[in-house]
């Protein structure tokens, strides 16, 4: 081969070999979280969307941080004088069950569930914030001593938890605010939440 | 329809009705047992009051399949003429009755908190018995909620041996 055709040829390797090296390279800066970030970012988005539910007034109201619950859409104080008595239940004669069965009854008004009773005063919500509410749930001296998993059993299996999608109406007839979000995605949500970790914003 | 089978007064029965009807209506229409009143139909004001199990219940907002193997106990039941119970006995020695209406519920919301609170103060009282008089006949149930607990702590199975 000649020189001239030696140079052409080497040339020609050299600029195929740049072309190779550097042609199928990356495009410049595609940036990607790393696995653990992604992880907490899924966790806090299924944090917000399960606290949507659970601040609820279909939650809170039976949630509350002393001896009445509340009831309706504006949360008053439940009618008659009703308290929350020595075991969550009511008092002797005023018992929860003495109005509340385990269905709603939509003759009445009167809503009902298995176990209708108010949550134990170290599960009180009312006027605490999501963060607050979060802590609490997670602490096993406030959430009866459950560990992570029971606690997402009873947030997604309860049956007086999922009452809330399945409120029934009041004694107009009117049917009863469910919360925010549909009860698959809010349980979609909690076993995220868990799954990441269960990790909880600073606010 | 279904068939529900439970004891009122103490003597067993069994309906076939719609297993939603409120347990009220089956006491007054198809056991014929008018003492227990309608008032409200929303759980209100306990002029549905009756005993399931020894529990005041409104009995306008309890499906009668919830009744299935328990004992209801009604009015009629508590006591009769030649055997009345501390409340009924109370209630007729304070005169305590205007229009009546809401009566039966108010004895049968006192005899159950007796049952469980023997010696209740003004304030138990005020917590348990909270159903609506609308003539205001208050003043003379207290007393004779007072009377009836009496009578009931005196009478021979009450006494300590």
């Amino acid at each position: 081969m000649r020189s001239k055709q030696k140079v052409l040829l080497l040339t020609a390797g050299l600029i195929g070999s740049m072309i190779l090296l550097f042609g199928y390279a990356s495009p410049p800066n595609t940036p990607t979280l790393p696995a653990e970030e992604e992880s907490l970012q899924t966790g806090l988005e299924a944090f917000d969307k399960m606290m949507a539910v659970l601040t609820h007034k279909r939650c809170v109201n039976c949630h509350p941080s002393g001896d009445r619950p509340r009831q309706g859409e504006d949360s008053h104080l439940h009618n008659f004088g009703v308290e929350r008595g020595p075991d969550n239940h009511g008092v002797a004669a005023l018992r929860c069950e003495s109005c509340h069965q385990a269905e709603n009854n939509n003759f009445s008004g009167v809503p009902g569930a298995p176990e209708w009773s108010l949550a134990p005063l170290k599960m009180a919500w009312e006027g605490l914030s999501r963060i607050e509410i979060a802590r609490s749930m997670l602490n096993p001296a406030n959430n009866g001593g459950r560990n992570l998993e029971e606690t997402v059993k009873h947030l997604t299996e309860h049956e007086l938890v999922l009452w809330a999608w399945n409120p029934g109406v009041d004694s107009e007839g009117n049917p009863r605010e469910k919360p925010p979000v549909p009860k698959d995605e809010y349980i979609k949500a909690v076993k995220e939440w868990a799954a990441a970790g269960a990790p909880i914003p600073e606010e | 329809m279904m068939k529900i089978s439970f004891t009122i007064n103490k003597k067993p029965t069994t309906v076939e009705v719609d297993g939603n009807t409120p347990l009220l209506w089956v006491v007054r229409d198809v056991l014929d047992l008018k003492g227990t009143k309608f008032g409200c139909g929303k759980a209100a004001c306990g002029a549905c009051t009756l005993h399931v199990d020894g529990e005041a219940i409104r009995s306008c907002s309890y499906a009668v399949k919830f009744v299935e193997g328990k004992e209801v106990t009604t009015i009629e039941g508590l006591g009769n003429a030649d055997n009345l119970h501390p409340v009924q006995q109370a209630w007729i020695e304070e005169i305590v009755p205007q229009c009546g209406y809401c009566q039966i519920g108010f004895m049968m919301a006192t005899a159950a908190m007796l049952e469980k609170i023997p010696q209740p103060t003004d304030e138990d009282i005020d917590n348990n018995i909270v159903n609506i008089c609308r003539c205001g006949t208050h003043y003379r149930m207290r007393k004779a909620i007072h009377r009836a607990a009496e009578i009931k702590n005196q009478s021979p199975q009450n006494q300590t041996s």
